[in-house]
């Protein structure tokens, strides 16, 4: 299933774009999607300092990706 | 919306008197008020201006969460949470919290709550300009 996702502020830098389709198997969790985030973009040295929306809401690593989810991949917030 | 709320992100200046008339109430003794303003160093480098940016509707939403929290905790009457995006020169408001509440220590308490709950969960991201080169707040804590 291709899954939108979306890069915000160094995340966006990394990855060069605001938004990529990423192609994901069944069964793959956050955890998983962050790994090959990683694999395919070494600049994500500090990912695990990220957090991870779907939907817009924060999930944990456990989460597991479903169908038509939005994911964003979220740097640590430096908003006020 | 919950009447009691008031949540904005904005590109246009922040307007303190616009959150103050928001929650001012003949039932309030005291109204807090937080307003950050966009500073001009830090580590001692000089800041020249800012940029915010946002994930607005989660944004948002994160922002209605913190007020809903602030509301259940606090004996509090209404909460304004305004947040500016981007670009923000030296002495701008990138932020205004606005509480009241019956008296005073609930409006402190709420205020400052909102503040530092904010500065952790709300997705929003500052990028601060040198004069020297640029760098997102943050990203390398």
């Amino acid at each position: 299933m291709k899954i939108k996702t979306l890069f915000f502020g160094v995340a966006r830098d990394i990855v060069g774009k605001d938004e990529l389709l990423i192609d994901v198997q069944g069964n793959t969790t956050i955890q998983d999607f962050e790994a090959r985030l990683l694999n395919q973009y070494p600049d994500f040295s500090d990912i695990r300092n990220f957090a991870f929306a779907v939907n817009e809401s924060y999930v944990d690593r456990n989460y597991s990706i479903q169908k038509n989810d939005l994911i964003a991949v979220l740097p640590p917030v430096s908003g006020g | 919306m919950n009447d009691r709320i008031s949540i904005k992100i904005s590109v246009e200046p922040l307007n303190i008197q616009t959150c103050f008339d928001f929650v001012r109430d003949d039932s309030c003794g005291g109204i807090a008020l937080f307003v950050g303003t966009v500073r001009n160093h830090t580590a001692e480098k000089d800041v020249k201006q800012l940029d915010f940016s946002t994930y607005e509707p989660m944004a948002v939403k994160e922002m209605e969460i913190i007020a809903d929290h602030a509301i259940q905790r606090y004996p509090i009457k209404r909460i304004a949470i305004h947040h500016a995006k981007g670009l923000l020169k030296i002495g701008d408001l990138p932020v205004i919290i606005a509480v009241s509440s019956a008296h005073r220590e609930a409006a402190f308490e709420a205020c400052q709550f909102a503040i530092n709950r904010l500065k952790q969960t709300v997705p929003i991201w500052k990028k601060e300009f040198f004069s020297d080169g640029e760098v997102w707040v943050n990203a390398h804590p």
